[in-house]
């Protein structure tokens, strides 16, 4: 009877080094996964810009591919034709996801269809892009009989949809109660406090969220393989194939050139250099409130 | 009378877009709308004017909510369009080979036998393998961003994570070709076959590309999934659950296993099956690194082939018409697997974060 106070102490002594030393354990291992983590955004972020940046020059703006040997070249054609792409799916997307968004926040609040059309958006925001590629190939360009802009800006406004519908719809969830019912108490038409009243209100969040989902689309290969399929010369025609950054850097890095692999680093670091800075830049201006939309 | 003027002209104040942001207060409806239905003369307003301009009429507003429905229907129309297609191009596969076309081994153009197995086996190995990687390194860096890690290096580490997630794919696959091939090759490869040779799954040949390169690369690229949604969800355990449990003397850890791990267990199974929907759709990086060819090996440095990498290699190449619609019988396969992936997923995650939302309001 007298030992057992003394043994209690000492395991509990025991069970408090114990307890101690594994909370040191699991802080150590958190510590040490992020630093594993962040190890291959460094590696891949630093070697992007030390090979890119030794490849790039103004031909790399200017011109278009060379043919193998010939030396020079650039991917002129293909930064202009992601433009055109994502300029197309922008048309395309943008607009249908907002709308889509709206419905969510503004009709469908609480009700059985919303939930069933937020849901399926979630779904569908996970469907593989490479997907998107064979719907859109059997859909447009089977029945068109070629490749095409087009087809290629409809597979990636497909994928921008369920994205913006789901940030407009938690934008405007944040916009209070009280100003909608402000103008709904002065007579204004609900479409018009919408338009004028919530989306306004909104408008920040929902210009940061539809340019996260371009900058998502931006760098899409897959759904273009088939689609807009890629080119080597200039093209404007939005029926015709077209060229696209991601998808010459896809066939560059798998050609046995070392003139070409310089190539698709250069356009890598290009490509990243421009979703990165649009989106930063979209973070600093959306924080700073300077993109409410008017005054 | 005077008072609810007052009130009305207070609550349309913010409709200006002045600073619509600090209100937060609800229920101020009653007495605007008995304002608006005692139509008391409210003082002539610009704003007001503006905004009642060209807007009366309900068929304006029929219109509207009909065109929001429309687009919000869009969404339902995309996903409907997509079987149907998918089904219709398939059709001559589905009907030449039936269920065998998913348990055949053989994948063979020329001949036209088509069996999807190898693709199946190779997308499984690479995403589990994936997981296996990245699920730990996942949680444990949002427990560190959560609970650890000092207040002012937060923003910019989960910034830095999701950064992860903005570099994309063909980029991935470009640095995996040139520098995480080669690595494996001649590094990671050779230690690996000594420690654990003696299973048969990593075995000589060696050649850079192959399966295991292939998950490597996926784990990186699913780690951003997995850790922002399970941080959310981590996010969403009530504090008062965290503070009970240091009150009662646990150490930090022992909070996060109790307060924290456990409340929060389904959605991050939910963030998980989340990542593996991902992973298993995941195209261009893993074409580029997995070698590309159909065969079952048990050996993980062996070359394989996923269900996206085939469609994206042979789509433009298939020449026939049977070739190309098993290969959009694969994209059909692709597309159902991850739409009841990701439905499990959204599940288990809004059981979480609605729940406590609900709680808390």
């Amino acid at each position: 009877m007298g030992s057992l106070p003394v043994r209690t102490a000492r395991v509990e002594r025991a069970l408090k080094a114990r307890r101690t030393a594994t909370n040191h354990a699991v802080t150590g291992l958190a510590i040490a996964s992020t630093v594993v983590v962040l190890a291959p955004l460094v590696a891949i972020l630093g070697y992007l810009i030390f090979k890119g940046a030794s490849s790039l020059n103004w031909a790399f703006f200017t011109h278009v591919p060379a043919p193998v040997g010939e030396g020079g070249g650039g991917m002129a054609n293909s930064i202009v034709g992601s433009g055109v792409i994502l300029g197309l799916a922008s048309l395309l997307g943008i607009p249908v996801g907002i709308g889509a968004g709206v419905y969510l926040a503004e009709y469908g609040r609480g009700r059985m269809i919303g939930n069933i059309v937020r849901f399926t958006a979630d779904v569908l925001n996970g469907v593989p892009s490479i997907v998107m590629g064979v719907a859109v190939y059997a859909l447009v360009v089977s029945r068109q009989q070629h490749f095409s802009a087009l087809a290629g800006g409809i597979a990636l406004a497909i994928m921008m949809v369920p994205t913006i519908a789901r940030t407009t719809e938690e934008m405007l969830a944040t916009v209070p109660h009280s100003i909608r019912e402000a103008a709904f108490g002065l007579g204004i038409a609900k479409w018009r406090t919408i338009v004028s009243i919530s989306l306004r209100t909104a408008s920040p969040g929902i210009i940061t969220g539809c340019m996260l989902a371009f900058a998502r689309v931006a760098g899409e290969t897959a759904p273009l393989l088939f689609t807009a399929f890629g080119n080597q010369f200039w093209s404007f025609n939005v029926n015709q194939p077209i060229a696209a950054l991601p998808l010459q850097i896809y066939v560059y890095a798998l050609s046995p050139y070392d003139e070409w692999h310089r190539l698709a680093w250069a356009g890598a670091l290009v490509l990243i250099a421009l979703i990165m800075v649009s989106v930063t830049l979209v973070r600093v201006f959306a924080a700073r409130g300077m993109l409410k939309g008017g005054n | 009378m005077d008072e609810l003027k007052q009130e009305t002209q207070s609550t349309a104040e913010p409709a200006n877009g002045a600073g619509p942001i600090a209100m937060r207060q609800m229920q101020v409806a009653a007495p605007v709308a008995a304002a608006a239905k005692t139509g008391g003369e409210m003082p002539p307003s610009v704003v007001r004017t503006f905004l009642q301009g060209k807007s009366s009429g309900r068929w304006a507003d029929g219109a509207f909510s009909g065109v929001m429905l429309l687009c919000a229907m869009s969404i339902f129309f995309i996903v409907a369009l997509i079987v149907f297609v998918l089904v219709m191009n398939s059709n001559e596969s589905i009907h030449a080979f039936g269920w065998h076309f998913f348990v055949g081994r053989v994948w063979n153009p020329v001949s036209g036998r088509f069996g999807a197995l190898p693709f199946i086996w190779g997308t499984l190995v690479s995403s589990l393998l994936a997981l296996a990687m990245a699920v730990p390194l996942a949680l444990c860096v949002s427990i560190f961003l959560l609970e650890i890690c000092p207040l002012p290096l937060r923003a910019p580490i989960s910034f830095l994570t999701e950064l992860l997630a903005a570099i994309p794919s063909v980029v991935y696959g470009l640095w995996g070709v040139f520098v995480l091939v080669p690595l494996m090759r001649d590094h990671v490869g050779p230690v690996l076959e000594r420690v654990l040779g003696w299973t048969g799954s990593f075995a000589e040949p060696n050649f850079g590309v192959g399966l295991f390169t292939a998950s490597v690369i996926l784990a990186v690229m699913i780690f951003p999934v997995i850790s922002s949604i399970s941080r959310d969800v981590m996010r969403a355990v009530p504090v008062n659950q965290r503070e009970a449990a240091l009150a009662l003397g646990a150490t930090r850890w022992e909070m996060i296993r109790i307060g924290v791990l456990r409340n929060a267990r389904i959605g991050i199974v939910g963030s998980v099956i989340l990542g593996l929907g991902r992973a298993l759709g995941e195209t261009m990086a893993v074409t580029m690194v997995i070698g590309n060819h159909a065969a079952i090996a048990k050996n993980l440095f062996a070359p394989g082939y996923t269900l996206a990498s085939v469609i994206a290699n042979e789509f433009t190449e298939a020449t026939g018409d049977l070739y190309l619609s098993a290969l959009i019988e694969i994209g059909l396969a692709l597309f159902l697997v991850t739409i009841v992936v990701n439905a499990i997923a959204r599940l288990l995650v809004w059981a979480v974060t609605r729940g406590n939302t609900a709680r808390h309001a």
